[in-house]
């Protein structure tokens, strides 16, 4: 149990636990009361109530510190064995005793709310700031292609004497980039509140793994980057929620894309391991900061100084997807460098290729 | 010869401009409602050779509409849906729609599905070779020619091709082709499907990676082309 817990139990175990240490101290103490004088057990108490003063609530310290007053008063204040006090010296201290260990008590429970406060405050200024950056920048990545539609448009229905055959086509294709990548990020968007809304249910059939690899890089077609892949025949079909899957796959491959610098190859594999289904996509590029390997899934996640055009999504759809099918998702550095990201996901499996075709 | 006449079904202002004038544009006439009800009485009183109707109207959904034409309707109904919703895609399809399109679409897909299920409309469905670019598939002789070299397809991939062929241009669900190959009991049983594309496939496409005969459409079935 953390110490910082403590103030969570429950009311009658904190009295418990408040009284019990001044009890232990007080029968420590008389059984060496020949040795130790009664003022150092006055002392030895004090610093007891101090310690429960640190752990619990308010109520159990006090009832803990006069208790030990009390304690004190009849076990160990001359004449021993009664509430009596002869001494007016004796009386003061234990006035003053009674006294200290009450505003002991209440003091160190008044520091340990105030610091409390304070780290509450803390954090939650923290998580504003985090969640203040995440909006920003998402508006940020969804504001910049609406300006460059709008900008575009704007141009065209204004200015249409002035601009050349070649800007005019060149403000149509800024519209099309802008639409497509807008698309593109309402659909992160939407599958990550598919998956945040707990109501994401796979829905299993078989798949082709090498149609399903070879689609998602036709739709992916990209000029500066070589994918390659070889459809592997021994493959059996899986059974798995194609459309996720196929998700995972475009998640990874317009990752590398954007990320790797031109020229960078692409390779993608699936193969069939003890009951799983491996894809694997690794690339010849720059690999991943290894203090960043295990950010890189969470929510809004981006590389520090990485290009705009992204909204930290993709990622994190990666691992939920492949989580919703009860599988996994693993990145490590190619020893070659460039990054190599390994789902793996549970899936019944089907041979029906040897099918007799007649 | 009269424009062919276009019914748009979409609450969506902003669509129905956008497909206003694409087709207008395109030789088209073009008939408008925003309703599913107003749609109704428009397609009663008026029959189009063509409807596109928006699966989410807020009326009524569309399905629902879907379901009271085709009681009567026999001509094409292209379905309009958001991206990713494959599960109304398909009780569409079932339903009865001729085809679909998610949105966004861009306009030449639009045009293409438009004229290939008009051209559906008015086949009188006796031709007995269906041309598909490289391809000719004969229904009567059961035969399939490559750049004119005859193919040996097996008695199963026959099946499945001349289906795809009296289809061409129309995507088919999963479900019906089971149907349609294997009976009633085997609706489910896609690792057939996928197996025998496959093949069919590796004999009849340039490509077979990037197959352009037989198309998959994610999450909802086949097209051929």
């Amino acid at each position: 149990m953390k110490l910082s817990n403590t103030r969570k139990l429950p009311v009658g175990t904190q009295y418990l636990l408040s009284l019990l240490p001044v009890l232990v101290v007080s029968l420590i103490c008389f059984s060496f009361k020949d040795i130790i004088g009664y003022e150092e057990v006055a002392l030895i108490l004090l610093m007891t109530v101090s310690v429960v003063a640190m752990l619990f609530e308010i109520l159990p310290v006090l009832l803990a510190a006069v208790l030990s007053a009390v304690i004190w008063n009849f076990f160990f204040i001359p004449p021993l064995y009664t509430f009596n006090i002869d001494n007016t010296e004796d009386l003061l201290m234990f006035l003053l005793y009674f006294l200290i260990a009450l505003v002991n008590a209440v003091l160190t429970f008044k520091i340990r709310e105030a610091e409390k406060k304070a780290r509450d405050k803390e954090e939650k200024e923290k998580e504003l700031e985090l969640y203040n950056t995440l909006l920003n920048s998402l508006s940020h990545e969804l504001r910049t292609p609406i300006a460059a539609i709008i900008g575009s448009v704007d141009m065209l229905q204004e200015s249409v004497q002035k601009l050349s055959a070649e800007n005019h086509a060149e403000l149509l294709n800024e519209i099309e980039i802008a639409a497509n990548r807008l698309n593109r990020q309402v659909e992160n968007i939407l599958n990550m509140s598919r998956l945040e809304s707990g109501m994401l249910q796979p829905k299993m059939d078989w798949t082709d793994m090498n149609e399903l690899v070879n689609s998602a890089i036709q739709k992916l077609l990209s000029v500066n980057h070589q994918f390659i892949f070889q459809n592997n025949d021994t493959l059996p079909l899986f059974r798995l929620d194609s459309g996720l899957t196929a998700q995972i796959l475009d998640n990874l491959l317009h990752n590398a894309v954007q990320y790797t610098p031109p020229n960078t190859r692409i390779g993608i594999d699936v193969e069939h391991q003890a009951e799983n289904c491996v894809i694997t996509v690794s690339d010849t590029g720059n690999g991943f900061p290894v203090e960043e390997i295990a950010l890189v899934f969470d929510k809004f996640y981006r590389l520090p100084n990485t290009k705009t055009g992204g909204t930290g999504l993709g990622l994190s759809i990666v691992k939920g997807f492949a989580e919703a099918q009860k599988g996994m998702v693993k990145l490590e550095n190619n020893q070659k460098g460039g990054a190599k990201f390994t789902i793996e996901i549970p899936a019944e499996t089907s041979y029906l290729n040897n099918l007799k075709n007649e | 010869m009269n424009k062919a006449e276009i019914l748009i079904i979409d609450d969506e202002p902003q669509i129905r401009k956008l497909l206003e004038i694409t087709l207008e544009s395109n030789d088209y006439k073009v008939l408008q409602a925003q309703t599913g009800k107003e749609g109704l009485i428009q397609a009663a009183s008026h029959p189009p050779e063509l409807i596109l109707l928006d699966i989410g109207l807020p009326d009524k959904s569309g399905h629902e509409i879907l379901k009271e034409l085709r009681q009567w309707y026999n001509k094409s109904i292209i379905i309009l849906s958001v991206q990713n919703n494959e599960t109304d895609i398909v009780t569409a399809l079932d339903n009865g729609a001729t085809d679909y399109l998610s949105k966004p679409f861009r306009s030449a897909e639009l045009l293409a599905r438009i004229r290939s299920a008009i051209r559906r409309n008015q086949s009188t469905n006796n031709t007995s070779v269906v041309d598909a670019g490289d391809l000719q598939i004969d229904l009567v002789a059961r035969t399939v020619k490559k750049n004119n070299e005859l193919l040996k397809v097996t008695s199963t991939e026959f099946n499945i091709i001349s289906l795809f062929a009296r289809n061409e241009g129309r995507v088919l669900t999963h479900r019906f082709i089971l149907k349609e190959i294997w009976g009633v009991g085997y609706q489910t049983e896609t690792q057939y499907l996928r197996v025998f594309v496959g093949s069919l496939r590796k004999k009849i496409e340039e490509n077979p990676n990037n197959p352009l005969h037989i198309v998959t459409e994610s999450g909802v079935g086949y097209r051929f082309q």
